[in-house]
């Protein structure tokens, strides 16, 4: 009877654990399993939403490969973008491990370095275009007061990547935050025994702090690249691309061919290379992890 | 140690110049941002900028905004940003409290399922789901973009998931010999408990709503049905803009999220460093 009753009751709750869940199963099958298949399919597929899809074979990624001069443009572009990855964790670590000092006002200094990442969109866009004005903008005036002659930016084909890279450097509060937290997690105890054995700054940086933020790190790495590679809203309004091309990123392009020129089989087969190139980046650098990432022998944090 | 003691202030003195630089230069662009706001469009064209109006224009407020239909895009964002907000909250917490207080066959698998999809880059599911929407004569109308978030999103799943499971089990097992159920339990004590963590999803949730641009500029084409982030860029290249004004129009989209960041920033750095993931 008990045990009758014990089963019922774990019975009744798997129903209602799965009808909880049902929101985001239905969800996972209609807006990902099913649009993964399709666009897969459709990557095969000369279509547009007016006539039914053709299915031309291999078709779309051999024009890419081998024909579309501007998928590697754009493909250039985007893993030139991706220097902004590195470069940007670097900043993070070092405003981390400033704010970890014992500073007047960290509370306003933190929230000071932390604004701008809660902030885009298009208005940061069109900001960041005034900042750059080559004329009347900002930057190019402070570069004046120490002396340098800016250059034109975001009219300029050399420098219009770098005013990107430049600008995303503003947005790194997020990733601070994450570090400020994993420096905070780091045991006193672990600096206290390095400097028994005389470590200096350095050393105790060098071989402390860094592997116990490693999979903060490993993390923020991974996440920032996959990011990189979706840029769009900047080089859409701050540039549409140009000058010749210059900020023409992978997604903006994919956008171009899907919803200007309507040659949805030619995005979706750009998108499913975007999906491999992301996959097997990060496949690469978790398969690298056990190399650099250090982790406490208790249960990951992230799961 | 007189010596040692001088040395550590003249360290930390250079600390604080350091950071407290950093900080201005963070800051600066805002500053810039409001102080073209309030130019003479004359002096906008002045080189080099003076950081200082001569004096402060409030008409460029009123003018940029009256350029294009600035309310009723705001209309349409507060609408959807709203929907949005519902959407998000009713159903991640079902599907967190799934996730997190109840037993059933398949969700360990589900879950990191789920949670893989954390990585899955949106433009591959972009194309199908337009096409999708076209089909069912969704283009041009807020659907496509409220729609979607009545069915979890695996970010906010998570984030609560991680928050839920903080919270001692035995509360439920006392709710639940009273005889509660389990959508009792979690309406009338979970979520009582996890203001913090709601309050970090309903943030983001806004944030990114409020924000986006992409899917407004692929789902909207009519202008009346333009958010603020459309009608920006649409007013950009539409008119001829001075900066003054266009910089008064970015000041009022971009306040809302300035507001609630200092209203909530505990409960942002909260959401950040629960999930270690940014949003």
């Amino acid at each position: 009877m008990k045990e009758s009753r014990r089963g019922s009751l774990k019975r009744r709750e798997a129903i209602e654990g799965w009808l909880f869940a049902s929101p985001w199963i239905a969800g996972f099958l209609i807006f990902t399993i099913g649009p993964i298949i399709a666009s897969f399919i459709l990557s095969f597929c000369d279509y547009s939403v007016y006539s039914a899809a053709k299915w031309i074979g291999i078709e779309n990624y051999r024009k890419m490969f081998f024909e579309d001069s501007l998928y590697w443009t754009s493909l250039y572009n985007t893993v030139y973008y991706l220097i902004s990855v590195p470069l940007g964790m670097t900043v993070a670590l070092g405003c981390a491990l400033l704010l970890n000092r014992q500073l007047i006002g960290k509370n306003v200094l933190r929230t000071m370095y932390y604004l701008p990442s809660v902030t885009s969109g298009v208005a940061i866009s069109l900001l960041w275009m005034w900042i750059f004005d080559p004329n009347l903008g900002f930057f190019n005036d402070l570069l004046k007061r120490v002396g340098i002659n800016g250059p034109l930016w975001l009219q300029s084909e050399k420098w219009s990547k770098p005013a990107i890279i430049l600008m995303s450097f503003w947005g790194i509060g997020g990733t601070m935050v994450l570090y400020l937290a994993a420096l905070q997690g780091v045991p006193e105890q672990l600096y206290e025994a390095a400097e028994l054995d005389g470590a200096n700054s350095w050393q105790k940086f060098w071989h402390v702090t860094i592997p116990m933020l490693s999979p903060t790190i490993l993390f923020t790495l991974v996440m920032g690249i996959i990011g990189s590679f979706q840029v769009f809203t900047q080089a859409y309004v701050m540039t549409n691309g140009g000058p010749l091309n210059s900020t023409l990123f992978y997604v903006l392009y994919l956008y171009r061919n899907g919803f200007v020129w309507l040659h949805l089989g030619y995005a979706s087969a750009m998108a499913w290379i975007l999906f491999i190139i992301i996959l097997v980046i990060t496949l690469l650098i978790f398969r690298s992890s056990p190399a650099w990432v250090y982790y406490e022998a208790k249960r990951g944090k992230w799961i | 140690m007189i010596r040692g003691k001088t040395q550590y202030m003249v360290i930390n003195s250079i600390f604080h110049v350091l950071a407290y630089t950093l900080g201005i230069i963070f800051i600066l662009p805002f500053i810039w941002m409001v102080s073209t706001s309030f130019k003479e469009t004359a002096e906008t064209f002045i080189m080099p900028p003076k950081w200082i109006p001569s004096s402060f224009r409030w008409q460029n407020y009123i003018e940029g905004w009256r350029i294009a239909p600035f309310n009723l895009y705001l209309l349409n964002t507060v609408k959807i940003t709203l929907s949005v907000l519902i959407g998000t909250l009713l159903s991640n917490t079902l599907v967190a409290y799934s996730f997190s207080r109840l037993e059933w066959p398949g969700r360990d698998i589900l879950f990191v399922i789920l949670l893989s999809t954390l990585m899955l880059p949106y433009q591959v599911t972009l194309i199908p789901v337009f096409v999708l929407f076209s089909k069912l004569g969704w283009v041009n109308t807020h659907l496509p973009l409220i729609i979607p978030s009545f069915f979890g999103n695996p970010f906010f799943i998570f984030l609560l998931r991680q928050f839920f499971v903080t919270i001692p089990i035995e509360l439920d097992d006392a709710a639940k010999i009273d005889g509660c159920s389990n959508f009792k339990i979690l309406w009338q004590i979970l979520l009582p408990l996890s203001k913090p963590a709601l309050a970090a999803v309903a943030i983001f949730s806004f944030m990114g709503t409020w924000n986006d641009f992409l899917a407004p500029l692929i789902y909207l084409n009519k202008e009346s049905l333009f958010t603020l982030s459309l009608g920006l860029t649409f007013f950009r290249t539409q008119f001829e803009v001075y900066w003054n004004q266009l910089m008064a129009v970015s000041v009022i989209v971009l306040l809302p999220c300035l507001i609630i960041f200092f209203v909530a920033q505990r409960w942002f750095i909260q959401g950040i460093t629960l999930t270690g993931l940014k949003g």
